[in-house]
């Protein structure tokens, strides 16, 4: 979807600002939020891509102003009542009224250095063959779709050369969605900045992306 | 709007004071997590645990023993420059958010910077969870159009010879940056060299430096 998250070459936002001695959560609340957005991905009632896509529908101008940790507790909110984990009456007052949802699995404390040391690895086997190797020339696609991509809007319609060959992974686009992992082969893909950005780009300048076989074709 | 957005909130509201009262964040939070344990959805112990993980065991001292074994093994920098995934695990750094890695190698030619334009994707098993900058608008905007620029703005200049290569991790692909071992730091030992090598350089918004003195 074309959101506020997609933001690779926008003006306006200002200088960067690191903090050197920021620390690692700046309330508590921040750390509960992270924890609990792990544990909730744990209940095996999502995925990762799911995730990205509901923190993609905060609108706009909020997203734009709130923080990291506030886009992931409005995510978390948004896919517990989207799953039937929970009603919004439940989330505003914290009080049970629907039975818990029965298939939610529960990640316990011994079980935590396991799975986070285990990850979710998203390459898969697949039987087709890649339609492009490392040199070939491929244009990326011109899609506007309303629902999760990961082609960024700065990449569509550009011109570039294949640099790695992934091998094939989850494709986000339908797996957001729960309509399937849908593998298919991942390229990394090399842009001249100019092809990018015009006679506006830095010189000597260019950005390798990772972009799925359906969002490319030949050039 | 000020870029600092990302700080104020908890700045503004909850100074860790005990009796100040409770942001609406706070409280917000508070609730979902009572429900969350109610409903069976969430261990408060597995919580602590994980929070426990991500503040104490896993963090950049991991990505720069990776650096410094390259600068020092250079059988493991052409495996970790071949398959970093394997390389990486075989120091024991392995899972969720570094699943799928790639190690990008700056010369004098090249330098290599990562960002996630579309959310905050970064190598947590090798550099724990990103700062903030890393996430915000600002970054995530510019990285990719104004490199030199951005760079400029954490102190390093590049050579007008030295490409800018930025790497969009738009997949479950994450990449880390071997910086280039300073000439001063020549002949160290791996111990050592791992304190040169910071998070930034390995994000590619940095370089390494020496160590602060002690004390």
């Amino acid at each position: 979807m074309n959101g506020a998250h997609d933001l690779g070459g926008m003006h306006g936002f200002g200088p960067i600002n690191p903090d050197p001695d920021e620390p690692l959560f700046h309330a508590p609340w921040e750390r509960r939020c992270f924890a609990l957005t792990l544990a909730a991905g744990f209940t095996g009632q999502w995925n990762i891509d799911a995730s990205r896509f509901a923190r993609e529908q905060m609108p706009p101008a909020e997203y734009l102003a709130t923080g990291y940790y506030e886009h992931w507790l409005f995510g978390l909110e948004q896919l517990l009542v989207e799953r039937s984990m929970a009603t919004p009456r439940e989330i505003a007052s914290g009080q049970v009224e629907l039975e818990p949802k029965a298939e939610a699995r529960i990640l316990k404390a011994g079980d935590v250095t396991k799975a986070l040391a285990k990850g979710g690895p998203s390459e898969r086997p697949v039987e087709a063959k890649p339609r492009f190797h490392i040199g070939d020339r491929v244009r990326t696609r011109n899609i506007n779709p309303a629902t999760h991509t990961r082609l960024p809007r700065y990449a569509r319609g550009k011109t570039g050369t294949i640099h790695l060959a992934h091998g094939a992974h989850v494709f986000p686009d339908t797996n957001a969605l729960f309509a399937g992992e849908a593998p298919q082969h991942l390229y990394n893909i090399r842009f001249d900045g100019t092809d990018l950005w015009g006679p506006d780009a830095e010189a000597g300048t260019c950005a390798y992306i990772d972009l799925w076989e359906s969002y490319l074709e030949p050039a | 709007m000020p870029h600092s957005h990302d700080h104020s909130h908890g700045h503004d509201h909850s100074h860790d004071h005990g009796h100040s009262e409770l942001s609406d964040l706070e409280l917000r939070v508070r609730t979902l997590e009572s429900l969350m344990v109610e409903k069976g959805y969430a261990d408060p112990a597995a919580l602590d645990a994980l929070i426990d993980t991500y503040e104490t065991k896993v963090g950049p001292r991991n990505g720069a023993q990776v650096v410094a074994k390259a600068w020092t093994d250079p059988a493991f920098k052409d495996w970790l420059l071949q398959d970093a995934t394997a390389a990486i695990a075989s120091l024991g750094f392995t899972g969720r958010q570094g699943e799928h890695m790639v190690v990008v190698e700056n010369t004098a030619k090249v330098h290599n910077m990562v960002v996630c334009t579309l959310c905050s994707c970064y190598p947590w098993p090798v550099l724990g969870l990103p700062p903030t900058w890393y996430k915000a608008a600002p970054y995530r905007a510019r990285a990719v159009m104004q490199p030199r620029a951005v760079l400029a703005e954490f102190g390093v200049s590049l050579p007008a010879e030295t490409e800018a290569r930025v790497w969009d991790s738009t997949a479950e692909i994450r990449y880390l940056v071997l910086p280039q071992q300073p000439e001063e730091a020549q002949g160290l030992g791996e111990t050592e060299l791992a304190d040169w090598v910071t998070r930034d350089s390995m994000i590619g918004v940095g370089l390494p430096r020496r160590p602060a003195a002690e004390g």
